[in-house]
């Protein structure tokens, strides 16, 4: 690098400036490159939240970058060991508040695990019909605000039309648009209301053809292109050593998606592709999004057109008061944004020992230096958009 | 109503004695990681279709490395380090890895029991991934790890005091700690 420069600055000393020929000490010590930080967030409006970046620079190329989060930490953890096991899961709905829905089907899924609770299958099929519900709405929040980062305007008000919709359809079913707390340890709150599956196949109906939207404005954009293809290229192998996990590392060409490979509720019966795309860049991780958006609407088609056909009961019988046994467990399932942990300690009481969390935000912004490492700095704003991080679950 | 509960947690306990025996040398992990450093596992637990086994301080560097060089094992993933704070046991602190195989679809957690001025060593050099992870255990329960390239806190402010997951920490934060803060934050505090 310095050699270069070296030889940079003879030539244009060998040209001369407009001011004419100068004396060489002169433009020595007025003209000289050195290393500096910038400083950015944690009210940046690109870094989704509260995140801070000093980011090391060399003319405006990274060098390092120092990641500094905790800005929105809440002690969520700490919380939950005070609280009974019901009590826990509206807590759990302020991790990742784009994706409520995942969150708490995670934290129940952990709890039933441990308690060993059949669930009805109808309650299974409405919590995953929500749970992708809410990966549509997660996705499109991020397409918006991911194109919005970028420069384009358009995308983001076409993607909050149909959020709008899917929020709507939350709103229906439990009262909450983002927030929804709807599912219980041992099935959800209450049965669906009438006319719902209704709207959501009238949903299903349109939101392919409005993705088509999205690819008219994007697909194929030589602006977003450029700007995304090549940037914040991380390897498989890197990608997994960094603790990338969901569609990041899927965008690097590694078929692992926790619906498939560890099936957990009623998945293994349903019919749906894992997207994955070996570009390794931000445009990959685009793609994986896009076609999960797809796939999920499948998904969904496919729960509503169970539900409409079954009745039953949508909660299982769970005494009051829980009392799980000494032991512990680990349950990871797949939420929108990678994979979502929760690891219970239970001691027997009705308060959980330790509750771990482990979320995919936390773990994905790992790679983020050594995604933008050689990068401009107006591609950092690029990838951290194509790693999809909500800082409600990165600081918990 | 109180001689039915205590029925219930009769029949529970009963029921934890009655756990089926299990077989531990059918898991490659368990074979290979024996066959390899014979006195590194101190105890094997199987609960809820989960592997669990305590390894000895010294050795989980190498067990680590085991796992994920291993072409049969090839544990590639780390998903998650934690701290737990047992303050009634001998040896009150301690770390719990989750380890995944990609490739294999399967899950191994590793314990590591530490007494109260024990490190352990990190395992950065195995998984990069690790460094955030061994912040944050340091930053909520307290523990060090040797040989990390940059244990600083990660989720709270570097000034803070206390380990806020450790059992004997309270929920509203330490006594008197509010009060403090406000005085020394709020000009008018006094007045109030």
């Amino acid at each position: 690098m310095a050699v270069k420069e070296e030889q940079q600055f003879k030539e244009l000393m060998a040209k001369g400036t407009s001011l004419g020929k100068v004396d060489e000490d002169i433009m020595r010590e007025t003209i000289r490159t050195q290393d500096y930080w910038i400083n950015m967030g944690p009210q940046h409006p690109s870094t989704h939240g509260v995140l801070r970046l000093i980011l090391s620079l060399q003319g405006e190329r990274i060098v390092d970058t120092e990641v500094v989060i905790g800005y929105l930490h809440r002690g969520t953890e700490k919380l939950a060991e005070a609280r009974t096991y019901h009590q826990i899961i509206p807590l759990t709905d302020r991790l990742d508040y784009l994706a409520s829905p995942a969150m708490n089907f995670g934290y129940v899924l952990a709890v039933e695990k441990l308690m060993e609770i059949e669930v009805p299958e109808r309650a299974e099929y409405i919590r995953v019909m929500m749970a992708e519900l809410a990966r549509i709405s997660s996705h499109l929040l991020w397409l918006a605000t991911h194109a919005l980062d970028i420069g384009a305007m358009t995308v983001f008000l076409y993607c909050f039309r149909e959020r709008e919709m899917v929020l709507d359809l939350f709103e229906m079913a439990t009262g909450g648009r983002l927030i929804t707390s709807y599912y219980r340890i041992g099935g959800v709150a209450h049965d669906l209301p009438d006319g719902f599956l209704d709207k959501v196949k009238e949903f299903c109906e349109i939101f392919p053809k409005r993705v088509q939207d999205y690819d008219d404005l994007l697909y194929a954009n030589r602006i977003w292109l450029s700007r995304t293809v090549n940037v914040a290229k991380i390897s498989a192998e890197k990608g997994l050593a960094l603790g990338l996990s969901g569609p990041s590392i899927r965008g690097s060409g590694v078929n692992w998606d926790l619906r498939r490979a560890n099936p957990y509720s009623v998945y293994d019966k349903l019919d749906f592709e894992v997207a994955v795309f070996d570009g390794c860049d931000v445009y990959a991780r685009y793609l994986v999004r896009r076609k999960e958006m797809l796939e999920s609407c499948k998904i969904v088609k496919q729960c509503a057109e169970y539900l409409e056909k079954t009745s039953g009961p949508v909660m299982a019988k769970v005494p009051k008061v829980l009392k799980p046994p000494v032991g512990e467990v680990y349950m990871a399932t797949e939420a929108p944004k990678g994979e979502l942990a929760y690891y219970i300690v239970s001691d027997g009481s009705q308060r959980p020992y330790r509750l771990k969390i482990r979320t995919p935000s936390f773990a994905n912004l790992i790679a983020l230096p050594e995604m933008v490492k050689g990068h401009l700095v107006a591609d950092v704003i690029a990838a951290i958009g194509s790693i999809d991080i909500v800082l409600g679950e990165v600081d918990r | 109503m109180a001689e039915n509960e205590k029925k219930v947690v009769q029949k529970k306990e009963q029921q934890q004695e009655e756990k089926p025996k299990v077989d531990f040398n059918k898991f490659p992990e368990v074979r290979k990681i024996k066959e390899k450093f014979p006195e590194a596992i101190e105890e094997m637990d199987y609960f809820r279709e989960e592997l669990t086994l305590r390894i000895k301080k010294d050795y989980i560097v190498k067990v680590c490395e085991l796992l994920r060089d291993d072409p049969e094992l090839s544990y590639n993933y780390l998903e998650d380090i934690c701290g737990v704070h047992y303050p009634k046991r001998e040896k009150p602190l301690e770390v719990v890895y989750h380890i995944y195989s990609v490739s294999r679809r399967t899950r191994i957690r590793l314990k590591v029991s530490l007494a109260e001025n024990e490190e352990v060593e990190s395992v950065c050099s195995v998984w990069p991934s690790a460094n955030w992870f061994e912040r944050e255990a340091y930053d909520m329960v307290g523990i060090r790890f040797a040989n990390h390239p940059d244990l600083r806190r990660i989720l709270l402010p570097e000034d803070w005091e206390g380990h806020p997951l450790r059992k004997d920490y309270p929920l509203e934060g330490p006594p008197g700690y509010r009060e403090k803060w406000l005085r020394e934050h709020l000009p008018y505090y006094n007045k109030l």
